[in-house]
């Protein structure tokens, strides 16, 4: 029997594993680095070690380190929970070599899954279908160009020992292969140490469809149905369900049992999840996952199981309590995940403190963070998962919006907005959206300028009760003049100017670039706004923190804020010329250009690494380089001037 | 606590009428001060905007905190006074809050004749220096301006109180440590070279501010060298080479907020020279104020009324209130300021003068600054009180208001006639700030005494001579003298020549006394030094 447990993870994962190791009544112990000492996960635990610092590669990712804790702990079992080191056959083996349970598959069934070349040719002989393509081991350029024209356009380049997307390239035409190949080597090497990739036809109108498998030591295994991951943005699933809206009990059933003979073929024992593409009634393996999903919380919904509860089991050497016959769909589940990232600005990773976190009730929430906690910027910035259930599907729909609009995070870009539009897109709630939809819809889909944000942040600005003195009384006062009151405003990078002038009767007009409307009968509570705009009433949660006014409406979060014009504002004026700054703290991957270079608006100047993303610095006009400030390698803040343009 | 209880019904037809007269009297100050706002004709502002300048009153809201109150002074300065329309005088002077501290500002309008110097310019501009020295303000002087206004300057460059004593305060108030701070947005020529230049700190802004004794023309003249402005005194000579401005800016946001910057970094401390309490609203509405007040100042009516809309909690505790009951006199508080405050409620007998001398001594020795109400038609005439000897006892007041020592504010709420105008601290006694009211009239005597004296002796003088003066005649002659008296008493008329400090809203008194007093009630803690700051 395992008795004390150690999560060599961390956010949602980490609390999630260690939510039913306590309730099992097992020793929980959280293992940390320095960016996360006050992390929520930390604090969850029974018992923490710190592992070393921020850098995953030399915490979270390092063997020695969490086998350190292990040994330190006396840890009789380490579940990995998903990414880091739960696919590292090496940190099973080296669980295995101290005595220690791993909570997984054994080291060679993670090692079959994870080449996707060796996994595909392994499922093939199964008798499972795969998607045309080139799983060579000749990894030469030239070869792979070839196999490229051979296999037609578009196609897909991944990683071999990939997953979640990274290494990824879509490839339209033989021109850009070359360079997609670079990008996508370069990013394995990093995300995996691995540059080896495979080429697969891209399918056009694919459904993501994976089903969770679970296996014991006594040979026994189930299929517990599937999930459709198809809401992808980037190949990063947003929104998960299950059952698949779309696959028929016949096909559910062929499926399944597909995803269980693929499993078998590699003597798979634990949780474990088969990818599938499909087009139509066609599926085609794509990968196995041989650890637990992010998404596993629909399936528990609608099975009634608690995976991470079986997984211990299993890890345990006790047989599966049910076979397949045992097994029933009872409702339908939808997860969302939370990410800090910014819709408005191409999704880019945020980071920072949270001010505020209020959870929905009445949904599972699987978060990582709360008030107080901070995002770093140095890991995945999934912040929580939201699952709602429901006998039907349009149900759990309605719920989980619900739940969205409940939601409020303040002090980090994320995606609540979005998601809940996701929700609420047509071809959402008919059930046949593919892994296109994100794109095609993604105007609709990004939460709109919309004016009453701007609005009610004015309205708690300026209807603060007065202050003290009358100097303190900030209401633009003057002599037989309209008290107009002028705030520079700065939204989504913008800045502006906005008006504001009493109408008399608690009345304001407000006039910003977005246009004029009446404010009044303003009611401002703690955390609440209430007014009537243009007699139309509309609340809000408003947080004022520091100079941001911080308006919470459905679930979306629009940060205001109050600028005053400071002589550092004016430094570039001296040297108008194009600075390019940093848009986000992290470390430069590669620098494409030299002083004296000549580039060409949209050109590729440099690539900055952050959040375990790689962002394209690009050229914001035709100009020629003058100085490069950074090289390959260095760390940069925010703001950090990389490179200087002139025209 | 001794609340003052209204006895207006404000259901009554004459509240409502009077309501009505004053409502439309604001509105109309309202409207004039809107076209006053606006500064030059449309033209000269899309030429000043096209030049990348932000209009003056823009510049005035940039300097200031956002929200910030602006105490306007002599918004109407100038008005119907020039053959030209020359709005705010030409200059915009008032006091705003800049980094949280209150500082006053004079800024040129160069859409208004180039914001060159007239004889009222110069008045206003004296003036705001005069009243930043009495209550410590910083000085933010935003200059564009083409120096003296040329066919005027037998007025405006050669007397004491002059052009060339705008350099004379700077030096002075300089020397009292209370910061002098430039900001030279446009031209600075000849004279006006001297407001940068004898500041303790000057910003000026890149391409487009210049300071030069003599401008390119005048430099051609004189000597034939043929030099462009910027060159001869632009942004980048005078912080680079000259020395003559500290600070460089690339346009007028920039500027400003550098002066705001300077300001911070001015380090003011000041020490409140009285207890403040908290401030509390009136027990009745200020809007009530607009159905008191009669439309004719002759119409009596209580002043307590007046006081219950403008004082805290319309708390007010009464002087000696069985005493000379035609002067009411009373401890107040505003916004938490304590006030001693002394009303007009009729005519001044002996009586009344003697106990509002009685009155002043107390609020001087007790450091409780003076709000002086005005309505007075005069002191009270005739051969029992001559004989009586009013001259003697008003003399008293006279004295008292004189001499006081603490801030002294008047607002003229009614008349303001002959040695009333004295007694309750008219323009010449010193006071820290004089506002009036719409409805105000200030004259030597009324209008109607006036008419009446001058066809008195007119009619004796015809008489004398044998002369037959028909009744027509005189009645045109006295409806003349009416006339000439409405409209050189009227408050517009008044404060156009900056007899006053501005014209004020009634429901504004409030707002605008807590602004003046909280300046007035605290000393600025520096030790002042024997010169001004010498520009290096």
């Amino acid at each position: 029997m395992i008795k004390t447990l150690l999560v060599a993870n961390r956010g949602e994962i980490a609390c999630r594993v260690m939510r039913t190791a306590s309730r099992l009544g097992l020793e929980t112990v959280a293992v940390y680095s320095d960016a996360d000492a006050d992390a929520l996960h930390v604090r969850h635990a029974d018992r923490a070690v710190r592992i070393g610092p921020p850098v995953a590669a030399s915490s979270y990712l390092d063997i020695d380190a969490v086998m350190g804790a292990v040994a330190a702990t006396g840890a009789d079992a380490v579940h990995p929970g998903y990414g880091f080191l739960s696919e590292n056959a090496e940190f099973a083996d080296a669980c295995a070599d101290v005595g220690c349970i791993f909570v997984g598959p054994s080291s060679s069934a993670i090692r079959a899954m994870g080449s996707k070349i060796e996994a595909k040719h392994l499922v093939m002989d199964a008798g499972t279908p795969v998607v045309p393509g080139y799983l060579g081991e000749d990894q030469d350029p030239e070869v792979l160009s070839e196999k490229a024209q051979e296999l037609g356009f578009p196609l897909l380049i991944k990683a071999s020992a990939g997953g979640g997307g990274r290494g990824m390239r879509r490839v339209d035409d033989a021109e850009s292969f070359g360079a997609a190949l670079d990008g996508a080597r370069r990013e394995a090497t990093a995300a995996f140490g691995d540059d080896r990739v495979l080429l697969e036809r891209l399918i056009q109108q694919p459904k993501h469809i994976e089903v969770q498998v679970l296996g014991d030591s006594h040979g026994n295994m189930v299929y517990l149905f599937e999930r459709d991951c198809s809401t992808q943005r980037r190949h990063q699933k947003v929104v998960e369900e299950a059952p698949a809206p779309t696959v028929s009990d016949a096909l559910r059933a062929t499926m399944g049992e597909a995803a269980v003979r693929a499993a078998r073929a590699i003597d798979y024992v634990g949780a474990g999840t088969v990818e599938f593409i499909m087009e139509g009634e066609d599926f085609y393996f794509m990968e196995m996952n041989t650890r637990l999903q992010v998404e596993h919380p629909v399936t528990e919904a609608i099975l009634g199981l608690d995976l991470v509860e079986l997984q211990l089991q299993v890890a345990a050497g006790e047989p599966l309590p049910f076979v397949q016959e045992d097994l029933r769909i009872d409702g339908h589940a939808i997860e969302v995940r939370i990410y800090a990232e910014n819709p408005k600005r191409n999704f880019l990773p945020s980071s920072g403190k949270l001010h505020r976190v209020a959870w929905p009730g009445d949904v599972r929430v699987d978060a990582g963070v709360e008030t107080g906690s901070d995002v770093p910027v140095h890991y995945d910035p999934m912040m929580a998962k939201i699952i709602a259930y429901a006998p039907e599907r349009s149900a759990a729909i309605t719920a989980l919006r619900r739940a969205l609009h409940r939601t409020e995070i303040v002090g980090v870009e994320h995606n609540v907005g979005y998601l809940a539009n996701i929700l609420a897109h047509p071809e959402f709630a008919s059930g046949t959206y593919t892994t296109g939809l994100t794109a095609d819809a993604a105007a609709s889909l990004t939460p709109a300028d919309d004016p009453m944000p701007l609005l009610l942040a004015v309205a708690s600005l300026v209807a603060v009760p007065a202050g003290a003195g009358p100097w303190e009384n900030a209401d633009g006062f003057q002599l037989n003049l309209p008290h107009t009151q002028r705030l520079r405003m700065r939204r989504n990078r913008q800045n502006f100017e906005v008006r504001v002038t009493r109408s008399g009767g608690g009345v304001y007009r407000v006039e910003s670039p977005d246009g004029a409307a009446d404010v009044g009968e303003i009611v401002l509570g703690d955390r609440r706004i209430e007014a009537r705009v243009d007699g139309e009433p509309a609340r809000a949660s408003v947080y004022s923190i520091g100079a941001n006014v911080f308006i919470v409406r459905d679930g979306a979060t629009e940060r205001i804020e109050l600028q005053s014009v400071a002589v550092g504002d004016f430094q570039s004026i001296a040297n108008p010329q194009g600075n390019i700054a940093a848009p986000m703290p992290g470390s430069i991957s590669a620098v494409a250009v030299a002083a004296g270079d000549r580039v060409k608006a949209g050109q590729t100047l440099m690539v900055l690494e952050a959040m375990k993303m790689e962002h394209n610095i690009v050229a914001p006009g035709d100009g020629k380089v003058t100085t490069v400030n950074v090289a390959p390698g260095d760390r940069v803040d925010e703001g950090t001037e990389l490179l200087v343009l002139e025209d | 606590m001794a609340i003052l209880r209204s006895t207006i019904d404000t259901e009554d037809p004459s509240f409502k009428d009077n309501a009505e007269h004053n409502r439309a009297s604001s509105g109309a100050l309202r409207d004039l001060a809107g076209r006053i706002a606006l500064g030059g004709d449309e033209r000269s502002r899309n030429r000043h905007i096209g030049r990348g300048k932000l209009l003056p009153r823009d510049r005035v809201n940039g300097l200031l905190d956002s929200g910030s109150p602006f105490l306007e002074i002599g918004q109407l300065g100038g008005h119907q006074l020039y053959d030209d329309e020359i709005p705010s005088g030409g200059i915009i002077t008032g006091i705003g809050r800049v980094e949280g501290k209150e500082c006053m500002v004079v800024a040129n309008d160069a859409t208004v004749k180039g914001g060159t110097y007239y004889p009222v310019t110069v008045k206003k501009h004296l003036r705001a220096q005069e009243i930043a020295l009495e209550n410590h303000l910083p000085c933010v002087y935003l200059v564009d301006s083409g120096g003296a206004f040329l066919p005027l300057q037998a007025d405006v460059f050669p007397d004491r109180e002059h052009f060339g004593r705008i350099f004379y305060n700077q030096a002075n108030l300089s020397a009292a440590g209370i910061p002098q701070i430039a900001v030279v947005m446009g031209s600075c020529t000849a004279g006006g070279a001297y407001v940068p230049a004898m500041c303790d700190v000057a910003i000026i802004v890149q391409n487009q501010g210049t300071i030069f004794l003599g401008g390119p023309p005048l430099v051609k003249a004189a000597t034939g060298e043929e030099v462009d402005a910027e060159s001869l005194g632009g942004g980048d000579v005078h912080t680079r080479v000259s020395g003559v401005a500290d600070l460089l800016a690339a346009n007028d946001e920039h500027a400003l907020a550098l002066a705001r910057e300077t300001v911070a970094a001015s380090h003011l401390h000041y020490r409140c020279t009285v207890d403040v309490a908290e401030s509390r609203e009136p027990a009745y509405p200020a809007e009530e104020l607009y159905g008191i007040l009669p439309p004719d100042s002759r119409t009596p009516y209580d002043v307590r009324e007046v006081i219950a809309r403008i004082v805290d909690a319309s708390d007010f505790h009464e002087f000696k209130a069985l005493y000379g009951e035609t002067i009411v006199c009373g401890f107040a508080r505003i916004s938490g300021i304590p006030v001693a405050i002394l009303a007009n409620n009729g005519i001044l007998f002996s009586e009344s003068a003697l106990k509002a001398a009685h009155f002043i001594q107390l609020a001087d020795r007790r450091g409780v600054p003076l709000v002086f109400l005005q309505n007075i038609t005069g002191f009270m005439v005739g051969r029992r009180y001559e004989n009586e000897g009013i001259a003697k006892d008003g003399a008293k007041m006279v004295t008292a208001v004189a001499c006081a020592r603490v801030p002294k504010f008047t607002v003229m709420i009614g008349g303001s006639f002959g040695a009333g105008n004295y007694a309750m601290c008219g323009r010449a006694y010193g006071g820290r700030m004089l506002w009036t009211w719409p409805n105000s009239r200030i004259s030597v005597m009324g209008g109607e005494q006036a008419a009446h004296v001058l066809a008195t002796v007119q009619g004796d003088s015809m008489a004398a001579r044998g002369n037959d003066w028909p009744a027509p005649e005189r009645d045109a002659f006295m409806a003349g003298i009416r006339d000439q008296y409405e409209h050189e008493g009227h408050p517009y008329f008044a404060s156009a020549r900056l007899w006053d400090d501005g014209v004020i809203d009634p429901v504004d008194t409030r707002r605008v006394l807590g602004l003046a007093l909280t300046v007035a009630t605290r000393e600025l803690e520096v030790q002042p030094g024997r010169f001004g700051v010498f520009r290096m």
